[in-house]
């Protein structure tokens, strides 16, 4: 089945390649992963879906919390939580048909972005099924070229993700290291 | 103090503990060489990087120290690749230091550029691109802090040439490693702990299983204790060798594809496994869907993605090894296990007759005694085996009896051939006053034999076991039994090994008897300087029992009996 996970990264270059190459060295298929900034400017927000059993999304937790960059990571599959895709249509919509094509757009509360002679742009956003939705009855027009984003997801409610504050970081120093540890 | 990035990363390895790397010196490292003058570190120069990273590995494994190797950019940092992958698959403490062209450059396809820390991405814990000098103190903090805790690896730290040349204030104090997302220091939950003792304490026929984590862990003591407390017998994984005295009475011996028929036949009818710092590599479990059927099975490991990965556990103890045995021993009973135990025992005597050593004298000159004799001439010495990989790594597992830890070094989740004899180099520059054996087939040897130099050149006195056999065995063996002996391009053609080591100014012998056994080990270990010995064996040996690849554990294919002929066990 599809899970939905939400990482919290370190935003440093090369992290987005140090997530993705996990998931393809443990070949565990990504369906959509999403990244941008969050409200601390030091950190990155990923969503990313893969399908993957209950036993696998617990190794994939695991395995990415092995990346030094990883900070925090959720399975939000199963928690209240709002998941929302993007996408821009661009729909063939000669004269007569423009209206249509509006009707639905407006049925599916999408909007139209751009308008050329013989074609528009829509943009909708919202859960991945709706936007399927409105492709499946665009269909019949002809679309010219269709992009979505992927999803981004948060948790419902007031709980809100958290991972270690810079006095925290502090503590993570090499003298924590056991020395015993290191000795024969 | 205004330092520049050549000059702070040799203090930043100083500060470390650093006393010697292993490296190659070439033109985008340069800055960093020009500095190594006014430091105190020993400076070991390699003939091959893959060499200078299986060295740092083997100081690592000898020692539990950071070991750290030095190159280039380009082809000096892409031969580093296999030494750096052997030491993420049996997770050795390496630290990896490589010089990249300037930060201007990069990009640019320049002269001797290769994207290293693209390359290693997959193959390290974690690695670094330093552009700044700056940033090379707290980067290399970094690096080591990494490297050695949880569980261990290589770091690689690229640092670009004008990261190395242009100067900056260094704060060691400031430079402190910032790592929020990493945590290594895990530990169980109470509940696992009660559900882990519950099943101990409720266990008939109970084993437990001993990894390369107890020695890393440094849990030698406590396994002890758990085995002479609750009285289960313990059984070792190839990079467990050493964490359990090999003459103790609960002690099996080895697991997997070559262990002995007992104890994978244990391992097939205990009813609870307790697995102490290993991961169920395939080599030791056979055919997963017939694995240990009758066994519940508690997991104690650092690293979470261990757990459930191949083998599904019962319960999963996080942590270090040695901390969550010491939360647990306080809190466990005696078991009666004794009727196992003695099931167990009569398991043995089938395997006795089979031995090779228990077989009249053929004439012939068999691995397995000069591996028997080896470790009977140095008993109870402060003595380190450093095997390649193949008949021989295999052979030495059954044979050399390992008393005490990291007693053993050989390359298991990668099997990389030509490691021994570099790896040796480093396990004698960590441990000078241990004895250094390297025990490697004809074929491996040759792949690194290059290094023969640096022993001379560092005076290093290591003794050199080429077990030589014309073939390269292992594949020779496969072909045999799954290839209806079609040996294609196993047959060896090898040097005078004799005349090669006298070109190096390395004393010889050639053994081809087994009565030349003993008074050649003896003679190596008398000499003051290295040795090198060509066993000429017996060609077409196989290392028995053998769990085909893919079989179940308990269907091996057995030295054939003397007495009674039968080639197949079950």
């Amino acid at each position: 089945m599809l899970k939905t996970f939400v990482v919290h990264v370190e935003n440093k270059p090369g992290v987005l390649t140090r997530v993705a190459s996990l998931f393809r060295r443990r070949a565990f298929n990504i369906d959509s992963l999403t990244v941008g900034r969050t409200e601390k400017p030091e950190v990155s927000r990923m969503t990313i879906v893969v399908d993957a059993d209950q036993d696998q999304a617990r190794r994939i937790e695991a395995s990415l919390y092995k990346l030094v960059n990883v900070l925090l990571v959720e399975d939000i599959t199963d928690e209240p939580a709002i998941s929302r895709d993007l996408a821009m249509i661009k729909v063939s919509a000669e004269h007569d048909q423009r209206s249509h094509v509006l009707q639905l757009v407006n049925i599916f509360r999408a909007r139209v972005v751009d308008v050329a002679p013989e074609s528009l742009i829509i943009e909708i956003t919202g859960t991945e099924e709706k936007i399927d939705r409105l492709l499946e009855v665009l269909g019949p027009f002809g679309v010219l070229e269709m992009v979505r984003t992927g999803i981004v997801a948060m948790r419902r409610g007031a709980k809100s993700s958290t991972f270690p504050q810079a006095e925290d970081m502090d503590e993570i120093t090499a003298d924590s290291v056991d020395d015993e540890n290191q000795s024969v | 103090m205004t330092k520049t990035g050549a000059q702070i990363l040799w203090e930043c390895l100083e500060r470390e503990g650093v006393t010697h790397v292993f490296g190659y010196p070439g033109g985008a490292i340069l800055p960093a060489y020009d500095a190594l003058q006014h430091s105190k570190i020993h400076h070991v120069l390699v003939r091959h990087e893959q060499g200078a990273t299986h060295m740092a590995d083997g100081y690592a494994r000898a020692s539990g120290r950071v070991g750290v190797a030095v190159a280039t950019s380009g082809p000096g940092a892409t031969n580093m690749v296999t030494g750096i992958a052997t030491a993420m698959m049996d997770s050795s403490p390496v630290v990896c230091i490589t010089g990249q062209v300037g930060s201007k450059l990069i990009g640019s396809d320049a002269f001797q550029e290769t994207d290293i820390t693209g390359v290693t991405l997959p193959i390290t814990k974690h690695n670094y691109l330093v552009t700044h000098a700056g940033d090379v103190a707290r980067t290399l903090r970094e690096a080591f802090y990494v490297a050695a805790s949880g569980r261990p690896g290589p770091v690689l730290v690229d640092i670009t040439k004008d990261a190395q040349q242009s100067s900056c204030e260094f704060d060691w104090e400031a430079a402190k490693p910032q790592l929020p997302g990493y945590r290594p220091d895990l530990s169980p939950t109470s509940e696992d702990y009660a559900k882990a003792l519950k099943l101990i304490q409720e266990a008939k026929r109970p084993v437990i299983f001993a990894g390369h984590g107890v020695l890393i862990s440094g849990a030698m003591s406590e396994v002890r204790e758990l085995a002479d407390r609750t009285g289960i017998p313990v059984t070792l994984t190839l990079l467990g060798l050493g964490a359990f005295p090999a003459s103790h009475p609960l002690n099996l011996g080895m697991m997997g594809m070559h262990g002995e028929a007992w104890v994978n036949h244990t391992i097939q009818d205990a009813d609870l496994i307790i697995a102490l710092g290993m991961r169920f590599d395939d080599r030791v479990t056979g055919n997963l869907k017939t694995y240990a059927p009758k066994a519940k099975k508690i997991q104690v490991e650092i690293d979470p993605s261990e757990i459930n990965k191949l083998v599904k556990v019962d319960v999963a103890l996080i942590g270090d090894v040695r901390e969550v045995l010491r939360e647990m021993l306080p809190r466990l009973q005696p078991i009666d296990c004794s009727e196992w135990r003695g099931y167990i025992d009569g398991l043995k005597g089938d395997a006795a007759v089979r031995d090779i050593q228990n077989l009249p004298d053929s004439g012939h000159l068999y691995a397995a005694h000069v591996i028997n004799d080896l470790w009977q001439e140095t008993r109870g010495g402060d003595v380190v085996v450093v095997t390649d990989v193949g008949q021989h790594q295999m052979w030495e597992a059954q044979y050399f009896k390992h008393e005490t830890p990291l007693s053993l070094i050989t390359s298991g989740g990668l099997g990389t051939m030509g490691f021994a004899l570099p790896a040796a180099i480093g396990a004698k520059v960590a441990r000078p006053e241990a004895e250094v054996w390297v025990v490697v087939g004809d074929g491996g040897f040759q792949m690194t034999m290059a290094e023969l130099a640096t022993i001379v050149q560092e005076k290093l006195k290591i003794n050199i076991a080429i077990i030589n056999n014309g073939f390269l065995g292992m594949v020779r063996q496969w072909q045999e039994f799954f290839y209806e002996r079609n040996y294609e391009s196993t047959p060896l053609l090898s040097p005078n090994f004799a005349k090669l080591a006298d070109a190096y100014g390395i004393r010889s012998a050639v053994v081809t008897q087994r009565s030349q056994v003993v008074p050649a080990v003896q003679s190596a270990r008398k000499y003051d300087g290295p040795v090198l010995i060509d066993f000429q064996v017996e060609q077409e040996d196989s290392v028995y029992p053998m769990v085909a690849a893919g079989a179940a554990l308990h269907e091996m294919i057995r030295r054939p009996n003397p007495l009674v002929e039968t080639a197949e066990d079950e």
